[in-house]
């Protein structure tokens, strides 16, 4: 009796101490000047995607800025979840805390972390028309440049070149031929003693990397961006409806059933294991899937994402570098920010890590062509990528795209149909935007 | 100064014995609770420099209406019920086993406890892979070896069975805990009892029945209470196997999703006040057994 009584109050305690949640002071910690530089320990801290090719380019380059400057950098390895790293963030950031000088934020996050985080437009005032233009603008919010662009993402499509073929099929232009050919592939291959092949995988878990494909599926069957440029909810119409449908019949037929639980690594596990056919994801994978112990090295090919009614369409991604303004080193961490996206950093990011440069010239390096020949034809994918609507939708954006993927979730896992989910989105999405 | 009496006395010595405990209450319970219920009637952003205003009681008529949070209150019963139960019968089962002289019962005493000893994301991450659709070893062991199953299954995808699977893994993580609680129980049964009843003539099943179990219940209570109620505030098992998708979201998860993936500290600490509401209930409604059950006990 007593001890029953002891573990309820043990059990309150452990409830209410987890839930003291207290508002942050105002500006504690925002260090302007440098003063104060010489006299603490140089060490920069940067929290960064722990994905294996960046990680050891950016851990080179560490040691190379350390030789040169003396200042020490620790690398943090955060999440690869986008959404579970935003939420790291805003921890640390509503905290205040001084411990990561320079953060890894996705191309969606500078209208949520603004406020956080350092003005470099006077820092990078010489070299910031060398980046991509619409990142550049995507990363000034109210005139302040808080994002150097790091590197470019778009949404491409990898195929088995050897399948194609061996079915004498040619690389799918739209999402219907692309299912056609799924198939076939699937199909002959499980005939020839390959149980569990697999026509298609994409990211279909709920998190960041789902909104990004349903934008793909919905904006080129013409369903448009699930917010519209001047803030109009237009996530619920006819043809989105259409395009996430066809997905969900997808799942369990030509894509494996647990689709619905895969990000990229998921899926690039299974696509560089053999066992895919076609795999929609990031440019990272292309350096993975090419290495030499890849069992599908030299039988990868890369292309543009299929088109629908709505022409093509490729979700706009990347990452950008920012300070924090309660770092304690601000201008030695915006130096190391300065060499990380460097020309030359860069270029050799793009050839080791084949992730894309944020700075177009790089796209015409001859080098990188040879080594690399994906990377000039992405140019034109890239700049015509499709951005999620994180400009007009702002602080609210992560709402936003969590309403969406749940909701294109439940039509992929089979919970509700796509007309009654879309509808529930639009719901909740005017009611985040205040829009009636 | 005038004399009090020894019951007096002993009142006052057991406030001040007490009053340091009070005081730590105040401070971690209390101070955080009425801090949450004060940001619950404004709509602060978490990580924003922008005032916060007050808005009444607005947080909580929308949160009345909130589907996303009834699910995650059905959800979460579900959870709760069920694991609960189950945990309760395997590890009373197990307790037995291990009650009983055996050779090697010290090893396997031991080995029953590492699913506890295991970190919650470490043996939920563990589960994720074991559970993968095309390369999981669960696939493996009932589709490709046993034959137990026509086709594999995506076992964290399908909205029904991602619940079954999580609570599995609850079950096979928590039933040692309940074990230990309940063999500690046994272990204080006078065996003058079971011997009295042999004489008797009493079946070992009518031993179980009228001497094991009325011993064991108040033990089986407490386990109960501090198994509910942690239940009840489930999150890493849920965050790491699904983060509250396909039909898991669990009123902790979908609580933290409002605080912090969408900054809304206003109406997150409605939220969390409105759980902390619902678990006072539980609280209370196994206090008013506990009473009565006393109270007959005494008479």
């Amino acid at each position: 009796m007593q001890s029953a009584i002891r573990w309820m109050w043990v059990a309150l305690g452990c409830m209410t101490g987890l839930w003291g949640c207290s508002s942050p002071a105002p500006e504690s910690a925002a260090s302007g000047s440098g003063a104060s530089a010489r006299s603490r320990p140089e060490i920069i801290r940067i929290n960064v995607d722990p994905i294996a090719r960046n990680l050891a380019l950016t851990e080179q380059l560490a040691a190379e800025f350390t030789s040169a400057t003396g200042t020490r950098i620790e690398i943090i390895k955060g999440p690869t979840d986008a959404t579970e790293r935003l939420s790291q963030y805003l921890q640390y950031l509503g905290a205040h805390s001084p411990d990561i000088d320079i953060y890894q934020i996705d191309v969606i996050w500078p209208g949520v972390l603004a406020e956080h985080l350092v003005d470099l437009a006077g820092a990078f005032d010489q070299e910031r028309a060398e980046f991509f233009e619409p990142i550049v603008r995507n990363n000034t919010v109210d005139g302040r440049l808080v994002g150097i662009p790091w590197f470019a993402d778009a949404g491409v499509l990898y195929y088995r070149t050897d399948l194609l073929e061996k079915y004498g099929l040619s690389v799918p232009k739209t999402w219907d031929e692309l299912g056609a050919a799924a198939r076939t592939i699937q199909e002959g291959e499980r005939a020839a003693g390959t149980a569990d092949f697999w026509g298609f995988v994409f990211q279909g878990k709920a998190y960041e990397g789902l909104t990004c494909n349903a934008l793909e599926w919905i904006a080129s069957s013409g369903g448009g961006t699930i917010v519209d440029a001047d803030g109009g909810v237009s996530v619920n119409n006819e043809a989105a409806a259409r395009a996430v449908s066809r997905m969900a019949g997808w799942v369990g037929t030509i894509a494996p059933p647990g689709v619905t639980t895969y990000q990229e690594e998921e899926a690039r596990q299974l696509f560089q294991s053999g066992r895919v056919a076609f795999m929609r994801n990031w440019p990272y994978a292309y350096a993975l899937t090419h290495s030499q112990d890849s069992p599908v090295h030299g039988k990868v090919g890369l292309a543009a994402l299929p088109a629908g009614p709505g022409g093509r369409a490729s979700a706009l991604g990347g990452w950008q570098l920012a300070v924090s303004k309660y770092s304690r080193n601000p201008e030695a961490a915006t130096e190391f920010v300065r060499l990380l996206t460097s020309r030359e950093a860069q270029k050799r990011r793009a050839l080791e890590a084949s992730l894309l440069p944020s700075r177009p010239a790089l796209y015409d390096d001859p080098e990188i062509a040879t080594a690399i020949p994906f990377i000039p034809q992405m140019k034109e994918i890239f700049l015509n990528a499709t951005p999620r609507p994180s400009a007009q939708t702002g602080a609210r954006y992560n709402e936003v795209s969590t309403e969406f993927f749940q909701a294109v979730h439940r039509v992929l896992t089979g919970e509700q149909p796509p007309d009654v989910s879309l509808a529930a989105a639009e719901r909740a999405l005017k009611e985040v935007l205040g829009r009636p | 100064m005038r004399r009090l009496s020894l019951e007096a006395r002993q009142s006052r010595l057991g406030w001040i014995l007490v009053s340091p405990a009070l005081v730590l209450l105040i401070l971690v319970g209390a101070y955080p609770l009425g801090q949450t219920f004060y940001v619950s009637l404004t709509d602060a952003r978490l990580a924003s420099g922008r005032p916060a205003n007050f808005v009444g009681l607005a947080n909580y008529t929308r949160l009345a209406a909130d589907p996303g949070f009834q699910a995650s209150v059905a959800n979460t019963v579900l959870f709760t019920v069920t694991s609960v139960i189950v945990e309760i019968v395997l590890g009373l089962a197990m307790a037995l086993v291990v009650n009983s002289r055996f050779r090697g019962r010290g090893v396997l005493r031991a080995a029953m406890l590492i699913p506890w000893a295991l970190p919650t994301v470490v043996s939920a991450k563990m589960w994720n892979y074991m559970l993968v659709d095309t390369y999981g070893v669960v696939n493996d062991l009932l589709v490709t070896r046993s034959g137990l199953l026509e086709t594999k299954v995506a076992w964290l995808a399908e909205p029904g069975l991602a619940l079954a699977s999580i609570i599995a893994v609850d079950v096979w993580k928590t039933t040692p805990f309940v074990a230990l609680m309940l063999l500690a129980g046994l272990q204080v049964i006078p065996p003058a009892l079971y011997e009295a009843a042999s004489v008797d003539g009493a079946s070992r099943l009518q031993q179980f029945w009228r001497i094991t179990l009325p011993m064991l219940r108040p033990v089986i209570l407490v386990t109960l209470i501090f198994r509910t109620l942690d239940a009840l505030r489930v999150f890493d098992v849920i965050w790491v196997m699904t983060r509250g998708q396909s039909g898991t979201e669990s009123m902790a998860t979908y609580n933290f999703r409002q605080l912090i993936d969408f900054q809304k500290l206003g109406y997150g600490s409605a939220v969390s006040v409105a759980i902390f509401a619902l678990i006072a209930l539980f609280v209370a409604a196994y206090l008013v057994v506990l009473r009565r059950w006393r109270e007959a006990e005494m008479s």
